[in-house]
């Protein structure tokens, strides 16, 4: 059986970033699994810029960003398998692939780094009734066929689900000649970055329905008419709220799905919230030597953020094969409430840490002049004030190594009002 | 040959005329001698199971439907089992059939190369009302020789560790099947078609009239109108109406009557809703689990699929629209409550997709399966509702043994050509795959990640008798879309890959035609 080093599963931006993280720690026999026929991932639909802002400075496209880490790989030598679709994972990171080049291939690997991405989740996972018809597609995809593709699968457009892909697509429709009649939104609050609520919709006076919902889609072989109506408390539809908009095309920005089934079929467990695998302080799963990092692990908002956790990951891969990851004692974070929805990473070994690392959250509603706190075993810690907080944009907060001295078992985050704030 | 043929290809709209030729099988409609000894309306499982058996025989046939793939309706959205017979009013029909079908599926599909799995059910009573009614189903059972046994719950549940708990007797049903039911009507096209049938997709009939038969007797003329409007006339000395919820509507232009009421029935679609779930490694259920049937039906089921997918549904609703198969918000919620009932533990967040079908149910409450009085030579497979999927090959049987032999000349062929079973890869080993990708890198081009279909796979599913020209007619096939992000990743690989096989528009996959433009507001 054919053995390597380390095998990253996925060629975008997290599994490029990871390569380049472990062959700077000395890793030399890497191979990277890619599915599509060039690496760089969802990033080549992307053809918008806003990417590389924290990463390089400057405002990139999604192909150009992709393009700068495929140059990294390529300075490095580090080869990418194209076309090659991984069919299975064992808990003894032994591989199965196949490729149209390389054909059906078993690897044996002594390290694994998840870098799958996720995906998008469709009509069906949120119940949405009517019929069935052409024209009703994931955001995603509607960017693939327009970017890639060069279609333009439809002219009247409505768009359900404020996320960043739904409101890119908003933009980009209606600078290829559809009419985007509304964006729909379930929650009272954007999904969506705000310069994107700005960029995307405002400057193109395109209506967001905050609080509201598709409760019906009309329409034989193609979309003829969406009905969205208002949403309760509750979030379910009020009766007699609905609108009607003759449209031929539904997109949807409903939630993104980190993309575990290999992970599963691996044996490992995944947390409730993120989707992701568990993992801890070194980005490794409950699977020893199998890493996960980017979008497969949590979705983020921003690619500079995946390729940063990405490239940590690949150089602890690194450490875990030089068998430079001590085990020592294990510290575990979660949400010290319902304000918080997640807490990564789920552990730290405090003994593996050189200085500091970083702790990500999301938080559950809209929080403005808020506080963060940080309870040891139960004790508070720390408060760090915020002015707003929201669900759309992942906060962080290094902790450093002596911040984690005498914690015995549980660091906790939760989020409180300041005086004279507003919570929910 | 090749000028006759490119003309039949104006008949299957969204193909261009030079477009690369993938099978026969629309052949031109207007040879002005030309007389169909059968012609068959409906390419649901009725009609292709009719389809494939008269093909056995000399005869001119053709199979006849108005939308553009084989098992558009209630074959396309159904709970997909092969039920064992044990619950049909006895006398009918439809419990002689059933019990019958069952018995010929599994030796059928052996045959035409399609999944067949005889999973067992269980009926699941949780009351004492419903267990005398279990006692009576036993007994219906084994009158009619459908293997059947009484289980005590603790054994029911160390089988079926998800019955709910509200579960208090079991009754046993192994001869219960499932079935992929449009993989088996499109695999019956497919042997059809190689068996001289003329497939004729697109062509909604619109009027049915008697005249005389120019070499003698009588015969039918039918029109049949194609998308672009054109207008296609048929002869045939026999009908066979198989349409499904249009069955009535057929009906009543043969008849020469256009007031519904004053046919001996009719159709009134019964809506079913659905929800898939993703497959799971370990599936929540293995067997179909049933509750006890009701004056509504057989109620909200939880159904293993195939592909090990799991089915729950459906409600029982009557409709007065004949074409609006959209789920409701009410409907999946009534459905998601009753499954409760004897189904515990049920992964609502791993559904992947709603669907609805029509039942067409009729006002006789059986099967309509006869020569149409008054109709010569008109013979209604009509109301083929549940168990109309398990019964269609006992139909098939019964209508050619007891109505067609009478009255035709049933010569077999010399010779029969069999199908070649979909190509697909799964449970391939390393080294056969090896092989299938040696022989055209298309098998290791992976399209559909969820269900992991490759190129070669799709291209099986183009390039054969009655092959997929739309992307649900591949999703139908080889199934890349099925899978837990419906398409998301691959609807556009499929659509390039169709726009180049056939030479078809991205516009006309997609629909565009059809949708909302500016002109039209």
């Amino acid at each position: 059986m054919k053995t390597c080093d380390l095998v990253i599963i996925g060629g975008g931006s997290a599994g490029m970033a990871a390569a380049i993280g472990a062959y700077d720690r000395g890793i030399r026999d890497i191979l990277i699994l890619e599915r599509d026929s060039e690496p760089g991932g969802i990033l080549l639909q992307c053809i918008h810029n806003g990417f590389g802002l924290h990463t390089f400075g400057e405002e990139l496209t999604g192909p150009s960003y992709a393009e700068r880490y495929v140059r990294e790989i390529e300075a490095r030598s580090i080869p990418v398998e194209c076309g090659a679709l991984v069919l299975h994972l064992h808990p003894d990171k032994t591989l199965e692939y196949i490729s149209p080049r390389a054909g059906y291939v078993t690897l044996r690997a002594k390290a694994v780094i998840l870098a799958m991405g996720c995906r998008e989740r469709p009509r069906g996972a949120i119940g949405i009734p009517g019929t069935r018809p052409s024209g009703i597609w994931t955001a995603g995809t509607a960017q693939r066929y327009l970017n890639l593709s060069g279609i333009l699968p439809g002219k009247r457009v409505f768009i359900l689900g404020s996320g960043d892909i739904g409101l890119i697509m908003a933009r980009r429709m209606t600078l290829e000649g559809a009419k985007v009649l509304g964006v729909a939104e379930l929650m009272p609050y954007s999904n969506g970055l705000p310069r994107n609520l700005k960029q995307c919709l405002e400057d193109f006076d395109i209506p967001l329905f905050l609080s509201h919902t598709v409760t019906d889609i009309r329409g034989e072989k193609r979309l003829r008419e969406v009905v969205i109506s208002q949403v309760n408390e509750k979030l379910s539809p009020i009766p007699g709220t609905e609108k009607m908009f003759a449209a031929d095309t539904l997109l949807l920005s409903v939630g993104l799905i980190p993309e575990n089934s290999l992970s599963e079929e691996a044996g490992i467990p995944l947390h409730p919230r993120t989707k992701g695998p568990f993992v801890d302080e070194s980005f490794q799963t409950a699977v020893p030597g199998v890493f996960a990092c980017g979008n497969l692990l949590h979705v983020h908002d921003l690619v500079d953020f995946v390729s940063a956790e990405s490239r940590a990951a690949g150089e602890a891969a690194a450490r875990y094969l030089r068998e430079d990851l001590p085990k020592g004692q294990t510290i575990t974070t979660g949400a010290g409430d319902a304000s918080v929805g997640y807490v990564l990473p789920q552990t730290i070994d405090p003994e593996r840490l050189n200085g500091s690392t970083e702790l990500k959250f999301r938080v559950t509603g809209v929080y403005r002049n808020a506080v963060i706190q940080i309870y040891k075993d139960g004790q508070l810690s720390r408060e760090i004030p915020k002015r707003v907080l929201i669900p759309a944009e992942m906060e962080k907060i290094t902790l450093k190594k002596e911040d984690l001295a005498g914690v015995r078992e549980r660091i906790t985050i939760q989020i409180a009002s300041r005086k004279g704030g507003t919570a929910g | 040959m090749v000028s006759f043929l490119s003309v039949a290809l104006f008949f299957f709209p969204g193909i261009r005329k030079d477009a690369p030729l993938p099978f026969s099988g629309f052949p031109q409609t207007e040879r002005g001698q030309d007389m169909y000894d059968i012609l068959i309306i409906g390419a649901g499982i009725t009609g292709t199971f009719l389809a494939r058996e008269l093909a056995r025989y000399e005869l001119n046939i053709a199979l006849l439907d108005k939308e553009d793939d084989i098992a558009c309706g209630a074959t396309m959205a159904n709970s997909a089992i092969i039920h064992s017979g044990h619950d049909p009013k006895p006398g009918t029909l439809k419990a002689r059939l059933n019990v019958r079908g069952n018995g010929m599926y599994e030796e059928i599909c052996r045959e035409l190369g399609c999944a067949f799995s005889r999973c067992s059910a269980f009926v699941a009573a949780a009351s004492p009302q419903e267990e005398q009614i279990l006692d009576t189903l036993m007994r219906q059972a084994q009158e009619r020789g459908v293997p059947v046994n009484r289980l005590d719950p603790a054994a029911a549940r160390r089988a079926e560790p998800h019955l709910s708990d509200f579960v208090t007797a079991v009754l046993e049903l192994p001869s219960t099947g499932i079935i992929t039911p449009w993989e088996v009507a499109i695999a019956l096209a497919e042997e059809a078609v190689l068996n001289g049938t003329d497939l004729f997709l697109c062509h909604q009939v619109e009027s049915i009239h008697a005249a005389d038969n120019p070499s003698g007797g009588r015969c039918f003329q039918i029109t049949a109108r194609t998308p672009d409007q054109a207008a296609h006339h048929f002869q045939s000395r026999y009908v066979i109406d198989a349409a499904g919820v249009y069955a009535d509507a057929i009906f009543a232009m043969a008849a020469g009557q256009s007031d519904s009421a004053k046919l001996p029935f009719s159709i009134t679609p019964r809506k079913g809703e659905y929800f898939v779930l993703d497959h799971e490694m370990t599936p929540l259920v293995s067997r179909v689990i049933y509750p006890v049937p009701s004056e509504k039906g057989k109620g909200v089921l939880a159904v293993p699929t195939i592909h090990g997918n799991l089915l729950i549904g459906p409600n029982s609703d009557f409709t007065d629209d004949r074409d609006d198969a959209g789920n409701t918000a009410a409907a999946l919620a009534y459905v998601r409550q009753e499954i409760g009932k004897t189904v515990k533990d049920i992964p609502f967040s791993k559904v992947i997709r709603n669907f609805a079908g029509l039942r067409p149910t009729g006002t006789t409450h059986d099967f309509v399966i006869e020569e149409a009085d008054g109709v010569p030579g008109f013979i209604l497979a009509a109301a083929i509702e549940s168990p109309g999927l398990t019964a269609a090959p006992a139909i098939a049987e019964y209508i050619i043994d007891t109505i067609l032999a009478p009255k035709l000349i049933l010569r077999q062929k010399n010779s029969w050509k069999r199908r070649r079973p979909f190509l697909s890869l799964q449970g391939l080993t390393a080294g056969q795959y090896n092989e299938k990708i040696r022989e055209n890198p298309a098998f290791g081009r992976i399209v559909c990640r969820c269900e992991q279909i490759t190129e070669g796979e799709v291209l099986d599913a183009v390039h054969r008798p009655a092959g997929a020209r739309t992307i649900k007619g591949v999703k139908k096939r080889c199934r890349p879309g099925m899978g837990r992000c419906q398409g998301g990743f691959c609807e556009p690989l499929i659509t390039e890959i169709l726009c180049r096989e056939l030479g078809l528009l991205p516009e006309e996959l997609l629909h565009m035609e059809g949708g909302v433009s500016d002109e039209n507001l």
